[in-house]
């Protein structure tokens, strides 16, 4: 079966990133399909490579970048979301004008409609927030 | 279809308002703060045990488990399940509905 | 895509407390664009979005309410808001905003976007859809 997963709660403040990240991870052990992963409001702050959790603490960010090299997923932070929030990759920053770019490994910007594409090619969209 | 509820029916109308939406059949998994309305004996249990002859209610085992909640104090009839069981449950139901 | 989906969008936030309406109201502003059969629930808090008269001028944030006005020109033109809610909160249909579209098969007639439902109609409502995506 093919899924698609929408998180919208950025990582460590909501649980939601963490039950998204398990209930994907369980998906595809158990052969599913992960059509894409896609971060709006807040949860595009899990697509940024700056975050530093404690060392006792999980690594939400590398988590998903992991998964995303295991899997071949595709983890898409909303452009418009991203930008509010200051998570930029190069292009964007160039395009911007910034001075730097943060985006973590495994993620790409891309805009709303790749949501509204997810729901249409997938056979559920689950849906994760605060 | 599936429904989550993941706020404490403390917190939050999430719950009742899926109870009151959930239509005989459906399957509701209580996850991450959710889990709390599967406590017996809350002021929440009594409403919640009623719509478990309609809805099957299930609670995240790995939220519960985080929250010190053993199953023995859940209300009866509540099933326990695991991530495995989520994704069971989300492609088993047509869609999955999550009142956030 | 030839396919068509019923996506539903249900909308249980307030506006400016939390940024969860704004942004939900731009998926549909975007997803319009791909001809699926949409349609908008509003349950709970989600009902004030709708609320007429809103005015950010004192507090500067973005006034987004003139936009559920467009939605008519973006084919989303069934928004179901939810009877007990606008009760529960006081509120009754003159309070929500008067949201129109033109039907271009009855002669471009005016017709109201806002729905009153019932839950146990929203409850059906729920059930026919494909894709559910919630704000």
């Amino acid at each position: 079966m093919k899924f698609s997963v929408m998180v919208n709660e950025g990582p460590y403040t909501h649980q939601a990133a963490d039950t998204a990240y398990h209930f994907i991870d369980a998906a595809l052990r158990a052969g599913h399909e992960v059509f894409r992963v896609f971060f709006y409001h807040d949860g595009v702050n899990n697509g940024t490579r700056m975050t530093t959790p404690p060392q006792d603490d999980r690594n939400i960010v590398n988590r998903w970048s992991a998964l995303a090299v295991e899997y071949d997923l595709d983890l898409v932070l909303c452009v418009a979301a991203a930008q509010r929030r200051g998570i930029l990759d190069a292009d964007e920053a160039k395009r911007n004008g910034k001075d730097g770019d943060n985006i973590a490994p495994g993620f790409r910007i891309s805009g709303l409609g790749q949501l509204i594409e997810a729901g249409i090619q997938s056979d559920r969209v689950v849906v994760f927030g605060g | 279809m599936l429904h989550t509820v993941n706020k404490s029916p403390h917190d939050s109308s999430s719950l009742r308002t899926c109870l009151s939406l959930a239509k005989p059949g459906s399957d509701l998994l209580l996850i991450e703060d959710g889990v709390y309305g599967a406590l017996s004996g809350s002021i929440h249990s009594d409403t919640i045990a009623e719509r478990l002859n309609s809805v099957t209610i299930y609670a995240l085992g790995p939220d519960l488990k985080a929250r010190g909640i053993s199953e023995d104090r859940l209300i009866s009839g509540i099933k326990v399940t695991g991530y495995d069981g989520f994704v069971e449950l989300a492609s088993g139901n047509d869609k999955v509905q999550s009142w956030l | 895509m030839s396919e068509t989906k019923k996506f539903m969008y249900v909308n249980r936030h307030a506006p400016y407390g939390t940024v969860y309406a704004l942004e939900g109201l731009e998926v549909v502003l975007i997803g319009a664009a791909f001809e699926q059969d949409v349609s908008m629930a509003f349950i709970g808090d989600g009902v004030f979005q709708l609320k007429q008269g809103q005015d950010t001028a004192d507090s500067d944030m973005k006034n987004f309410s003139p936009a559920y006005r467009a939605l008519g020109d973006y084919e989303v033109n069934c928004l179901y808001v939810e009877r007990e809610s606008l009760e529960e909160r006081g509120l009754n249909e003159d309070d929500l905003m008067p949201l129109t579209w033109e039907d271009e098969d009855d002669d471009w007639a005016e017709k109201k976007s806002i729905h009153i439902v019932s839950r146990a109609q929203l409850s059906d409502l729920l059930e026919e859809q494909d894709v559910i995506l919630n704000f």
